[in-house]
């Protein structure tokens, strides 16, 4: 017990110093992380802490990120992207596996050894490139939407990849491999299949359970068709009920807790057929993607995505073998600056054909130019399968990690130096990429679902934010857009995509609820206007404290109404009864003005002297008015028309006469 | 040098073409103000103690507005009805407007010849005008030659709509600037975007 809470104080103390100073330097949360990593990774030496073994455990951080750029994917973007993901994908897998393996048999490798580090050196690191992807708000460019096609691709290559690297197998480094097997230490052992029980990395095919071990072909396809059917079919069927049966509770954590159980169910069940796991959460997050339990699993799924997704980067920084790199240092440099630029080539290259345009071209030649954590699965399945040697597998293990080190400086050099140049194409990128305003309507009962009805009338976009499942389900059935959670938690209104909105409509109920969501969003979010449900005339002055403009009572406008057609019943003119509303409405609006402006919520309403000094004064003009000491309406300012007075008629009169030949 | 507060006054705004971009190129001028009515009072409830003291604030008054049934658009005449009042406008006492000018700025759908005795209109566009000229006596104020647009419907956008649209802005510039003579229009006299833009070449 001791021992984990001061591995993961280690952990969690490199992370929180090394990630906030990086990202001020404007390096990247990546690049912070893989510096901590380097930094603990003597300490982690010293405790005599299995680095690899807690980075397959983190490597599931990548899962989650695939189930949430899933979950960002609906099924017709992914299905308009298949010609990227085929061409581009396979192009660059293919391309970067020859010349690679051409590389590496002029180096003097057999051709076996040679086309297996062709494979491992291929692919690129989602973790790391997505993460920055989305940190630098590059997802949705161009150069963003086909790196990312690339790397969904080489997520897919991975499996008939470890079908076939076995076939490799060179005979004479079977006898090597068993002498040698423990100097493989975490790798070997895990690919094996055993000591890892906890690990779903990605593309880990090492647990202990399999339910296609040893079947015929054609059954161990059926199973995982069949698995892969599971996932859509529950994806789309399954997940309603259940999440609304879970959301009924009303239980935060309990939600959380299904999220998680979620995606990590459908990691084993991959697992067990053999598939990628992230794969098979990734094709769970775009069948869910249109589900209005999309932006509370979004925000469920974040943080452990968040935390091991750091975890993983940590250790990909502390596995440096720098005794081994020393040693070798120009020779494994070079072949580390030798590879990202091969990488380049081939992605320009790749760029070129698929005409990217400026600097879409170099974020997609530079940011997928290292190996990937992909890489390190691939590489301690061939040591298991005695593919590669151990000691050309370790010098391959850094020359890996050292381009995952290096790649956030590549993303330095796109932003600072690439970019800057096709500030112009990019601008005019940027227009054509815009995505439509949207308007949060976070609660939709009786208030929001009015509010919601007329903006949706009127032709604009809505997302509605509700935490009543039974009430999403009713709305779900008239085909509105509408999403299951709490709009008070900052997490899922930002899912909700608070930061690109044009409006927030806050109609949720209770008055703590809503002043927590406005303050909030006051205070992170200021360029967001805001209009906010009142409950009553206090919570006016607690609203226009926290800079809120545009506060509408809930009831007030009903009661006004109310008010007129009583005027009406009794008999005053419609036209007269509504001039009395709107300037009762007016007046109203004027006393709760000057009320609001002496309010002030530090001091306690008993206390507030000007507050009090106010409000008697204005409660004096009233009564005169209720009591008929002055007319009710100022003439002068009065809406209606009124007539002459007859001291003004007489003086017109002899104007007149006076005038008159 | 005049102050000038433009009041423009149209329902139906997205559907305009002329109005609706008279009133941009309008409302960009430095040191004029520019009301647009309808935006202002969606609810038609005019704050006439606001409308009056503006209107003490300013020399030349515009109204801005399509012809509709020979008349101003419903809001504008809610606004007449409202804000000229007596003692303040006319009548016993009603001398603050008394020096000012009234500008009228109309786009009508009929052509020039519809406004001639001989047109289908039967009457001239000034017959027509003639409640908003008294509206302007009675006031003492000043009504100036109305800036007319006919055909608005039909005019090209690129040649007739831009014309009327430099002129419009030349002339409040000029009015502004005081290079604009304010006087009292004549019978039947209308200006024109040629007049207001040959001014310029003198």
């Amino acid at each position: 017990m001791t021992d984990f809470l001061l591995l993961a104080f280690v952990f969690l103390v490199a992370g929180v110093i090394a990630v906030p100073i990086a990202s001020r330097l404007g390096l990247g949360s990546v690049l912070g992380y893989l510096i901590a990593g380097i930094v603990i990774s003597p300490l982690l030496a010293t405790l005599g802490v299995d680095v690899i073994s807690i980075q397959h455990f983190a490597e599931f951080g990548v899962v989650m990120m695939l189930f949430l750029v899933g979950l960002e994917l609906e099924p017709k973007m992914l299905w308009n992207m298949r010609a990227k993901l085929l061409g581009l994908g396979g192009l660059q897998v293919g391309g970067t596996t020859v010349l690679v393996m051409g590389v590496a048999m002029m180096l003097g490798q057999p051709w076996t050894i040679s086309l297996a580090i062709g494979l491992v050196l291929a692919l690129s690191s989602t973790a790391i490139v997505l993460q920055t992807l989305n940190e630098k708000g590059l997802m949705r460019s161009n150069g963003g939407q086909s790196s990312f096609s690339v790397l969904l691709f080489q997520d897919i290559a991975v499996i008939p990849m470890l079908a076939f690297v076995p076939l490799l197998a060179m005979p004479e480094l079977m006898d090597l491999a068993t002498d040698t097997g423990h100097g493989a230490g975490a790798h070997g052992a895990e690919a094996h299949g055993g000591s890892h029980a906890s690990d779903h990395g990605t593309g880990d095919h090492g647990a202990s359970l399999s339910l296609v071990d040893g079947l015929p072909g054609w059954q161990a396809a059926l199973i995982t068709i069949g698995a892969i059917g599971a996932v859509i079919l529950g994806g789309v069927y399954l997940t309603r009920p259940l999440f609304r049966f879970i959301a009924m509770a009303g239980l935060r954590e309990l939600f959380v807790a299904a999220a998680l159980m979620f995606v990590i169910g459908i990691a084993l069940l991959m697992t067990l057929v053999g598939l990628s796991p992230a794969l098979g959460t990734f094709l769970a997050g775009v069948v869910l993607a249109n589900s209005e339990y999309r932006h509370e699993l979004e925000s469920d799924i974040d943080p452990f995505r968040g935390l091991l997704l750091g975890l993983f980067f940590i250790t990909v920084g502390a596995a440096i073998d720098f005794e081994l790199l020393l040693g070798n240092l120009a020779s494994i440099l070079g072949m580390t600056f030798g590879l990202i630029a091969l990488k380049s080539l081939v992605l320009l290259a790749l760029a070129w054909v698929f005409q990217l345009q400026g600097a879409d071209k170099w974020l997609f030649g530079l940011g997928l130019a290292q190996a990937g954590e992909f890489g390190f699965v691939l590489l301690s399945f061939t040591v298991a399968n005695d593919v590669i040697p151990q000691n050309l597998a370790d010098q391959l293990l850094l020359i890996v990690a050292l381009s995952m080190l290096l790649t956030p400086g590549l993303f330095i050099l796109y932003e600072k130096v690439i970019a800057p140049r096709f500030v112009k194409t990019q601008e005019r990128d940027a227009d054509e990429i815009v995505e439509v305003g949207e308007v949060i309507i976070a609660g939709h009962g009786r208030f929001g679902g009015i509010v919601n009805r007329m903006l949706r009338a009127t032709g604009y976009a809505t997302t509605v934010v509700d935490y009543n499942a039974s009430h999403l389900d009713m709305l779900r059935s008239f085909g509105f857009k509408v999403f299951f959670g709490d709009a008070t938690r900052p997490d899922l209104i930002h899912a909700a995509g608070i930061e690109k909105a044009k409006l927030l409509i806050v109609a949720i109920d209770g008055k703590e609820q809503i002043n927590a969501l406005v303050h909030y969003v006051r205070e992170n979010y200021p360029h967001v206007p805001v209009i906010a449900r009142a409950v009553d005339r206090q919570h006016v002055y607690d609203l226009f404290a926290m800079g809120c403009v545009e506060i509408i009572r809930e009831t007030f406008d009903s009661s006004v109404r109310t008010g007129r057609s009583a005027l009406e019943r009794l008999g005053m003119h419609p036209f007269d009864a509504e001039l009395a509303a709107r300037k009762f409405a007016e007046d109203d609006r004027h006393i709760l003005k000057e009320m609001a402006l002496v309010h002030d919520p530090k001091i306690p309403t008993s206390q507030n002297t000007a507050y009090i000094e106010k409000s008697k004064t204005l409660m004096k003009e009233r009564e005169e008015q209720i009591f008929g000491k002055r007319d009710v309406f100022d003439l002068s300012t009065d809406r209606g028309w009124h007539p002459p007075s007859e001291e003004d008629l007489d003086a017109i009169l002899a104007d007149h006469e006076a005038k008159a030949p | 040098m005049a102050k000038i507060i433009v009041y423009y006054a149209h329902p139906g705004q997205t559907f305009s073409r002329a109005n609706r971009a008279m009133a941009r190129r309008a409302s960009d001028i430095e040191g004029i103000t520019f009301v647009d009515l309808y935006a202002e009072y969606p609810r038609h409830d005019i704050d006439v103690r606001k409308e009056q003291v503006r209107l003490l604030e300013h020399d030349v008054i515009v109204f801005q507005f399509p012809l509709y049934w020979y008349s101003t658009p419903s809001l504008l005449k809610e606004w007449q009805d409202l804000v000229l009042q007596h003692g303040f406008a006319y009548g016993h006492g009603g001398d603050k407007l008394a020096g000012k000018a009234l500008l009228l700025a109309i786009t009508a759908g009929g052509s020039d010849e519809a406004y001639t005795q001989e047109g289908y209109q039967q009457h001239t566009m000034r017959t027509f005008l003639t409640p908003l000229e008294q509206t302007a006596g009675l006031c003492q104020m000043r009504f100036l030659p109305p800036y007319v647009l006919f055909g608005a419907l039909k005019a090209d956008e690129a040649t007739e709509l831009k014309h009327h649209i430099d002129g419009y802005v030349e002339l409040l510039t000029r009015i502004r600037d005081g290079k604009f003579e304010l006087k009292d229009a004549t019978a039947d006299e209308l200006t024109s975007a040629s007049d207001i833009l040959s001014l310029s070449k003198d």
